[in-house]
């Protein structure tokens, strides 16, 4: 255990935060420019995990375990998110044969 | 228990008594009702000492974490129009018997409603409480228009509602901007008074509130809800909004907008009062050549009440007493002329003024109220309406000579459009639309009666009307100018 | 009695409650005996006082009835003044009142609105009483205003007639034009003297220099008052058609009385006047051309009430030259005359009207002097005394006036005769026209003619007498009189008279001025016997063109016509255009685009609420990021 964390310290900071900052730019840009719902949903997964390394990062640097709690509340959050987005996919999908979410715009004035 | 509190929430009790009663007791019981406010003002008066102090005060603390008082009191300007209030209550009840009203007691609950409010803003003296009752006010007089109004009551209301709203929003934003100014976070008007802002400060404080108060009044320009909002609202409606409601604002620029603001006043009050001016020629001369009655009732309204606020804001003891005493004449005249113009519209069917004449013949009585009233209205010497423009205009010359001739026009242009109207509606050969009218009967006589009678006695004896008001005036003249001095 | 003047007025106010509240009880009996003994009663106690007065030492007493307004600095009490011109003007209007009073209880016999008439009459006696009797000039302005109002109502007394009804109004609202002047300069009087009282602004004022812009500003504007209710240039037009009224008012309030509150007015502030030079000046020049137009418009009138309305702009014209050039006495002397035989040549023409039956066209009227005796020899008296023709009252007071207008500038005198000329004309034109000659009505007409009743014909005789008699009261120097009424009124003029050279003609001129003046009426006097009465020449009817002078005299100058298509339709226009373009479409324009604004604004907004996902989230994202560069340079 301590070598780990000596091993994730071992790392510069920046590094994680620059990781992040990627992986969650990807998602971002994943979320704005993909149509198809299921990527967006894991483009929108990427992110959260960005945020799950970032708070682990800092977490061991400061030595404050606070960080990896939310972790696990983030993923038990996902989880469950997983787990209505899915749903509301699948029957989307059932509904109109596709998952296109540009031609989901009945939601509107 | 304090008496001021019976003052205030009398009505608010027999709205709601009323509200739960039979409709056939609905009428006799609000006319009874009307009577006990009127009543404790009698009481109020008689044991009024005629200084400047505040009397009858009443401060109990009601959100005491944000520094909310109920603190009301009344000296020689809320007095005044406490009078005014129930008075015209009691006499616009009264004029109301000859209707039939659907829902009356719903009608007649939200009178009393709106009374309460009214008389809360004529006496609050903590700012939180004022705002209260402005919009307590309001709501009622919204419905019973929106409700029993004519066919475009729901457009026109909205407009209503929504201006005078929005105006009061500046208000609300001043008087909170001044409590968080305050040492002790305190909403008491006493509070404001002691405030010491700068300039720039003041100039905003007098602007939110002359806003709320200018279209409450209405001044030119602020002015165009009024016209349609009186023509479309029931006659008791139309009565409530001009014979009482909009001295709400004249009395909030006296008690609030110039002495928390003088400075703002003193920069700003010269604009308010060309306004106010420009006003009186403006709607004058519109109504030259209106037909609809209740439409020209409502422009000379504006022209008279442009009166009232130039004498106002040329701030001096001839033109606040002459104010003073106007609002209570105004409010008598025009509950008149409208009641008038009620008759008639009930009677002809319309309220084109170009299918009316000869009406004199089959009704002297008529005939005879109306033009009491109507000289009551432009103001001829010994009826009340010549005291108050007298002392508004000798207040004016004082500031200025132009001013005043301008201001003057007003003797000379309300006797074009009044007789005009006269001429129209009762002169003239009669024809046989006009010739079966019926004369005055019953609550009609009684009400044309009692305002022809305080038409020509407050013109023949003024003086206890006008030493009820002059203590106070006098030392709030003192208070302001002595702030102006100092800068 | 003098402390007791508070009851004149109080008596007709009684008379005017009464006839007023018991109009559709009372009988006719009973509101005639009310309304004349009301008026005869302030008669009888004005007499008292007017008794008291000569005898006593002082001449001017303030008696306070009760305070009536008071603000601040501001105390106008409800006080009356007894003075010789007030107690004088007091006898004139009870006296001159209580006999159209009696006359009317004739000639209203048959009208519906009995009761409202004498009710009216007695309201206006009582405004008329405070305007003469107030001590001050807003108790002044009170009669000022009332007697505005009565004169309103009794010209509408008729008012299914819409064009009476007009003319009422009109009446009203030129009254009012000249009232703004009158208040504003109250102001000025109170702003200057501290003070509306006359006991306390008159001695302030003989203290100040002659030519003070105060006192100038203040005696232009009170003059403007006396054009308004006393029918001068430029607001003379409501008179004539006043005459819509029913004759006894005509000869009551637009003749006698009323119309000369404007000459009362301006005699009892005659310090101001003489101070302010400048005033003076205008007053006179205003008047000359009031009496010269007036005289011009009435040589050509064929309605018998018009040529007399017209007559008594003129006369009144004559009062304010008079007063123009200082003559105040004079002027005074003239009003009370001209109450005299106006009064009477107005009830001679109720009793023509009254025996044509309601006919008031010269045209169709014509040797009735031997079916109205009584009518045409009072109403001759009065002819020749407004001519000027001694020793009839007239010639004594117009001398007066037109001796002081020669000593002050010839051109004005020579203005002033020609105006005295035409004045005989017409009036022995209409004389004529009336009386002699054959009978120009109807067969209908023909048959009801009569001599009018007692009642009426009586007040005729008492006012002839007046009328003859009357110049009396002043016979000049020139004439080895001592003139009375000068003297009585000395007290009054005595602040103006110390800064006033007095009249300096020897008595020479002053025969030859009045040989001229006299000499020219008789001129005229034949002049129109001649045309009217030996060529038998009667006026052209409506419809024939006339030309040049005549026919600009006979539409009056046009000035109605001018008046409308000058002030009246551009203020229409004008209310028009504020209604619909300014109110309407600009101000509530505005008003509601705010509203309209917050529709459309609304409208547009919605718009993006497209329902695509990839939308939002990109609004969502772009947001993010600009709270991010916003957070980064804040800070």
């Amino acid at each position: 255990m301590e070598n780990l964390t000596q091993a994730i310290q071992g790392v510069p900071l920046n590094h994680y935060i620059l990781l992040s900052i990627i992986v969650f730019a990807i998602g971002v840009v994943g979320v704005l420019i993909r149509r198809n719902a299921i990527v967006i949903f894991m483009s929108v997964e990427l992110m959260l995990n960005a945020v799950n390394l970032l708070l682990i990062a800092f977490s061991v640097h400061h030595n404050d375990p606070s960080g990896q709690v939310f972790v696990f509340f983030i993923m038990a959050l996902a989880a469950a998110e997983v787990a209505i987005g899915l749903a509301i996919i699948v029957m989307i999908y059932r509904n109109i044969n596709s998952t296109d979410v540009n031609i989901l715009n009945k939601l509107k004035w | 228990m304090e008496i001021l509190l019976l003052q205030i929430f009398i009505p608010l009790i027999a709205a709601l008594i009323i509200l739960l009663s039979g409709k056939s007791i609905a009428k006799s019981l609000s006319g009874i009702f009307s009577l006990v406010p009127l009543l404790i003002t009698i009481y109020l008066y008689v044991n009024f000492i005629p200084d400047a102090s505040t009397q009858f005060l009443v401060d109990i603390p009601w959100i005491p974490q944000f520094g909310i008082h109920f603190k009301a009191g009344v000296d020689g300007i809320s007095l005044l129009l406490l009078i005014l209030t129930n008075l015209l209550i009691s006499i616009i009840i009264l004029s109301s018997f000859k209707h039939d009203i659907k829902n009356l007691n719903a009608f007649y609950a939200l009178i009393f409603f709106m009374q309460s409010g009214l008389l809360l803003v004529f006496t609050a003296l903590d700012g939180f409480l004022f705002y209260i009752g402005w919009e307590i006010a309001l709501i009622p007089v919204y419905f019973i228009c929106a409700l029993w109004g004519a066919e475009n009551r729901i457009k026109v209301n909205l407009k209503f509602f929504i201006y005078t709203i929005a105006g009061s929003l500046f208000m609300l934003l001043a008087i909170v901007y001044l409590h968080l100014q305050t040492p002790g976070n305190s909403y008491d008007l006493l509070e404001f008074y002691k405030l010491d802002l700068d300039n720039v400060t003041q100039s905003w404080i007098f602007w939110a509130f002359f806003l709320a108060f200018a279209i409450k009044m209405p001044v030119f320009p602020f002015h165009t809800w009024q016209p349609d909002t009186y023509t479309e609202a029931p006659t008791a409606g139309t009565m409530l909004l001009s014979g009482i409601m909009l001295k709400m604002g004249i009395y909030g620029v006296i008690r609030w907008l110039i002495p928390v603001a003088p400075i703002g006043f003193n920069y700003w009050g010269e604009t308010a009062l060309i306004l106010s001016v420009v006003g009186i020629i403006y709607a004058s001369i519109i109504a030259f050549t209106q037909n609809d009655i209740k439409r020209l009732i409502a422009y000379s309204s504006i022209a008279h009440v442009g009166l009232i606020s130039a004498g106002i804001f040329v701030w001096n003891l001839q033109g606040l007493q002459g104010a003073m005493i106007q609002m209570l004449n105004h409010g008598i005249n025009v509950v008149g002329m409208f009641f008038i113009a009620d008759i008639l519209i009930r009677r002809m069917n319309t309220r084109d003024m170009n299918q009316m004449g000869g009406i004199a013949k089959p009704t002297p009585l008529l005939a005879c109220t109306f033009l009491v009233v109507l000289l009551g209205t432009v103001a001829l010497p010994l009826t009340n309406g010549f005291v108050g423009e007298f002392l508004l205009l000798i207040g004016i010359y004082n500031h200025g000579i132009w001013l005043a001739i301008a201001s003057g026009l007003t003797i000379i242009f309300g006797a074009v459009y009044m007789l005009s109207m006269y001429q129209k509606v009762m002169l003239g050969p009669v024809h046989s639309s006009t010739a079966v009218i019926n004369d005055l009967d019953g609550t009609e006589k009684a009400v044309l009666f009692v305002i022809s009678i305080l038409v020509i006695f407050i013109g023949i004896y003024p003086q206890p009307i006008l030493n009820i008001s002059e203590a106070a005036v006098v030392n709030l003249l003192e208070q302001v100018n002595q702030k102006i001095l100092v800068k | 009695m003098i402390n007791l003047v508070w009851i004149v007025p109080l008596f007709p106010l009684l008379g005017f409650l009464i006839n007023g509240l018991g109009r559709n009880s009372l009988p006719k009996t009973i509101v005639s005996f009310v309304g004349c003994l009301a008026v005869f009663a302030s008669f009888a106690v004005s007499m008292g006082i007017f008794i008291e007065l000569i005898s006593e030492e002082t001449k001017s007493f303030t008696i306070p009835v009760f305070d009536w307004i008071s603000a601040g600095n501001i105390s106008i009490p409800f006080s009356f003044l007894v003075d010789p011109l007030s107690s004088l003007m007091l006898l004139i209007i009870t006296g001159i009142g209580f006999l159209i009073h009696v006359y009317s209880t004739g000639y209203m016999h048959h009208d519906a609105g009995f009761a409202k008439f004498f009710s009216y009459l007695n309201l206006f006696i009582f405004f008329m009483l405070l305007l003469v009797l107030g001590s001050n000039y807003v108790v002044m302005f009170i009669g000022w205003e009332g007697v505005g109002l009565c004169s309103y109502l009794l010209i509408g007394f008729w008012f299914s007639n819409s064009s009476y009804a007009s003319a009422a109004k009109k009446a009203f609202v030129m009254n009012r034009i000249g009232d703004l002047g009158f208040l504003i300069a109250v102001f000025l009087i109170f702003n200057t003297f501290n003070s509306v009282e006359f006991s306390s602004v008159f001695p302030q004022a003989s203290n100040m220099i002659s030519g003070d812009s105060a006192l100038i500003l203040i005696t232009a504007l009170l003059f403007v008052g006396a054009i308004g209710k006393s029918a001068q240039i430029p607001l003379f037009t409501w008179l004539p058609d006043a005459m819509a009224g029913p004759t006894p008012v005509s000869a009551l309030i637009h003749a006698a009385t009323m119309v000369t509150a404007g000459i009362y007015m301006i005699a009892r502030s005659n310090i101001l006047f003489t101070l302010a030079p400048e005033t003076l000046g205008i007053v006179a020049i205003i008047g000359l051309a009031t009496l010269f137009l007036a005289a011009a418009i009435a040589l050509t009138q064929t309605d018998i009430k018009k040529v007399l309305a017209y007559s008594t702009v003129s006369q009144l014209g004559y009062m304010f030259l008079g007063l123009g050039v200082g003559a105040y006495n004079g002027a005074f002397f003239h009003v009370i005359t001209h109450a005299f035989f106006k009064a009477l040549l107005f009830l001679g023409a109720g009793s023509v009207i009254h025996a044509m039956s309601d006919e008031q066209d010269m045209r169709n009227m014509g040797g009735l002097k031997k079916r109205l005796p009584v009518t045409y020899l009072t109403m001759m008296i009065g002819t020749i005394a407004i001519a000027g023709l001694p020793p009839f009252s007239g010639f004594f007071s117009k001398d007066e006036i037109l001796a002081h207008v020669y000593e002050n500038n010839k051109i004005f005198w020579l203005v002033a005769l020609i105006g005295a000329m035409f004045t005989a004309f017409y009036m022995f034109r209409m004389m004529f026209l009336t009386f002699n000659g054959k009978f120009r009505g109807t067969t209908e007409q023909e048959r009801h003619l009569h001599e009018s009743p007692g009642s009426m014909t009586i007040p005729l005789i008492v006012l002839a007498i007046l009328s003859a008699l009357g110049g009396f009261i002043g016979i000049p120097a020139v004439f080895g009189g001592s003139h009375w009424l000068a003297g009585f009124l000395a007290p009054v003029f005595e602040a103006s008279a110390s800064k006033t050279s007095h009249l300096a003609l020897d008595h020479t001129t002053e025969y030859i001025i009045m040989a001229v003046s006299v000499g020219l009426a008789i001129l005229a006097m034949l002049y129109a016997y001649n045309r009217y009465v030996k060529q038998a020449h009667i006026p052209a009817d409506e419809n024939t063109g006339r030309t040049g002078l005549a026919r600009l005299s006979y539409n009056k100058f046009f000035i109605d016509e001018i008046y409308d298509s000058l002030i009246v339709r551009p203020l229409n226009v004008l209310s028009g255009l504020f209604f619909r373009v300014i109110d309407k479409a600009g101000i509530d324009g505005i008003v509601n685009g705010f509203g309209k604004g917050a529709l459309e604004a609304s409208k547009t907004l919605r718009l993006l609420q497209s329902g695509m996902v990839g939308f939002y989230i990109f609004m969502m994202v772009a947001g993010i990021l600009a709270l991010l560069v916003y957070s980064m340079y804040k800070i």
